[in-house]
């Protein structure tokens, strides 16, 4: 069984289901992708693992636990990070400030893990005394990321970390994210830029309306015939 | 000579009030400010809150006085304001309890939670008048001046005087002191810290383990506090009759929306705005004139803009014109 899984998920906002019997899962230092098209649940299954969607069936385990019933704070204490695709700084704090709130469940030092975000960001390190509301899109992404980060946690999961961001600017975070994940830390990614996202995934899902349409690993998923011609333009 | 005269006029009835009344609508307008960063919605029993710490102090006040309690030179209600303080924390919390906290779990919309903040307001009204009665209070003592007027002239030689009351004194050094004391609060202390994350932005704030009970309990105590010393330092100003401090929510509101709601920074400039224009509208310019131009031009009429009962409508201009310019207010609101 995986490290994080979120099995046979079954649920949706309101009356109506979003997820049919859906399962994503990630390995330790390896790097999950959820990809599809537009609507078909890949976000909603995101948040689903992260406790933001009641499930009807279905469960959620991480490291062998349950974590089903638990609300997305406690399982920020669980280990588990999240970032999410929109609103995902706070714009009027300074960027150290943002890292130092993301480090609010802390009551050791966490001067270290900073120094570690700062390390794979050295951009932030430049600006941490600048709000992180006047930063670029994809300096923006970096803090939250970062945020993220500083609860030194087991799993991060990125809610199209590349949205509205340039082509390089993209690249430049996707090795960011491979870095992530060889500190360890599996890293579940909901991806509109399917074929780049793929590329760096030990592990691709492509849901449709909120089923499991293929799964595989990255490099298979690219070169079924199949799925290239649904999903990634041929 | 007559140059100096005329400032010293200027000062002596407008520069000084006016600066003495900016302390007292800043320390108000950062109350409203902090309940509408945290809490979204715009607190109507904030006038009220003033009230009730006020008359919890000045009950506490006679009752140090009549043990001959006093505090030298400066007022005894001094003494009291911390107690006054916690009976304002203790009201407002139980406040939280019992009404806000239920539309809060609800996920009410502001103008709901405005409109139960208005019948906290006249729970609260009824409340203080139940306690010590509609009258006018005065309850200051000590020492009345720190600088009298008498003593300026024969100090300058000029023939006109500058007075400073103690009462202006102390409300000049406690706003200071309090104002210093919150920013550094919200800006290097984890919990203030904490409190700025929340109003930037609620959600990610839940996510990253802020706990919302904490910031919303921290925000009311801290309201509670800048709530009482303000109506505290008004009262001895003036003097304590719970109307006024229904009719101060007024200016208060003007200030806080002109700095921009939600903005400390903007609820302070905002009070001294308010206080300022008020006060240099409704002044009469007319012996302040005679000193500076020759005296056959002198003018016959007072050379007030507008009356003082007219003064609310000051603030009511400023308010309505800056919503139209800029409606964000002058620090662009929203957060702390």
């Amino acid at each position: 069984m995986s490290f994080l899984i979120g099995e046979s998920m079954t649920g949706g906002y309101g009356s109506a289901d979003i997820l049919h019997d859906c399962t994503i899962g990630v390995e330790r230092g390896e790097i999950a992708v959820v990809v599809g098209p537009n609507g078909a649940g890949k976000s909603t299954a995101m948040k689903a693992v992260f406790g933001m969607l009641n499930l009807r069936q279905g469960r959620v385990m991480m490291d062998g636990q349950d974590i089903t019933a638990l609300s997305p704070q406690q399982r920020v204490h669980q280990g588990m990070g999240f970032v999410p695709q929109t609103s995902n700084v706070f714009t009027g704090m300074s960027v150290q400030e943002n890292l130092e709130m993301g480090a609010f469940i802390r009551d050791d030092d966490f001067l270290g893990t900073m120094e570690q975000v700062f390390d794979l960001f050295p951009i932030l390190k430049q600006k941490r005394r600048q709000p992180a509301g006047e930063l670029s899109g994809g300096q923006r992404q970096q803090v939250a990321v970062g945020r993220a980060l500083m609860t030194q946690p087991q799993v991060l999961m990125l809610d199209e970390p590349t949205a509205g961001v340039s082509p390089i600017v993209m690249d430049e975070l996707f090795d960011r994210i491979i870095d992530i994940a060889k500190l360890g830390i599996a890293i579940l990614m909901v991806e509109q830029n399917a074929k780049q996202a793929l590329n760096i995934a030990d592990k691709g899902y492509v849901l449709v309306q909120g089923a499991n349409r293929f799964t595989d690993t990255g490099e298979a998923l690219l070169a079924d015939p199949q799925v290239r011609q649904s999903f990634l333009g041929g | 000579m007559d140059l100096l005269n005329a400032l010293v006029l200027l000062a002596n009835f407008m520069l000084v009030p006016a600066l003495t009344y900016g302390c007292q609508l800043a320390l108000g307008a950062l109350g409203v400010t902090l309940i509408y960063s945290i809490l979204r919605f715009s607190n109507f029993a904030h006038g009220e809150t003033m009230a009730f710490g006020t008359a919890a102090t000045i009950l506490l006040t006679w009752w140090l006085q009549s043990m001959g309690v006093s505090f030298g030179p400066l007022p005894t209600a001094l003494i009291a304001m911390p107690f006054g303080a916690l009976a304002a924390v203790l009201l407002l919390l139980a406040s939280d309890r019992v009404v806000y906290r239920f539309h809060r779990r609800q996920r009410a919309t502001p103008v709901l939670l405005l409109i139960a903040s208005l019948g906290v307001m006249f729970f609260y009204n009824g409340l203080i008048r139940f306690i010590i009665g509609p009258d006018d209070r005065i309850f200051t003592d000590g020492a009345r001046f720190i600088v009298s007027a008498r003593e300026f002239k024969a100090m300058t030689g000029l023939s006109q005087g500058l007075a400073i009351k103690t009462t202006q004194g102390i409300t000049v050094l406690m706003t200071v002191i309090l104002v210093a004391a919150l920013f550094w609060f919200l800006t290097y202390t984890r919990t203030g810290k904490s409190m700025r994350a929340y109003s930037d932005n609620r959600d990610l704030a839940l996510l990253s383990g802020i706990n919302p009970d904490t910031v919303v309990r921290v925000a009311w105590i801290l309201t509670a506090i800048l709530a009482t010393v303000a109506g505290v330092l008004y009262g001895l100003d003036k003097s304590f009759k719970p109307f006024t401090y229904l009719q101060i929510l007024l200016p208060i509101f003007a200030a806080a929306i002109v700095g921009g709601l939600g903005s400390p920074l903007g609820a302070v400039a905002g009070g001294f705005i308010i206080a300022f224009s008020e006060v240099a509208v409704t002044f009469a310019y007319k012996r302040v004139i005679g000193y500076i131009v020759p005296p056959e031009w002198a003018p016959d009429t007072l050379v007030q803009f507008l009356s003082t009962d007219y003064k609310f409508a000051v603030s009511f201009t400023i308010l309505v014109i800056v919503l139209l310019i800029r409606p964000t207010g002058i620090f662009r609101g929203q957060t702390l």
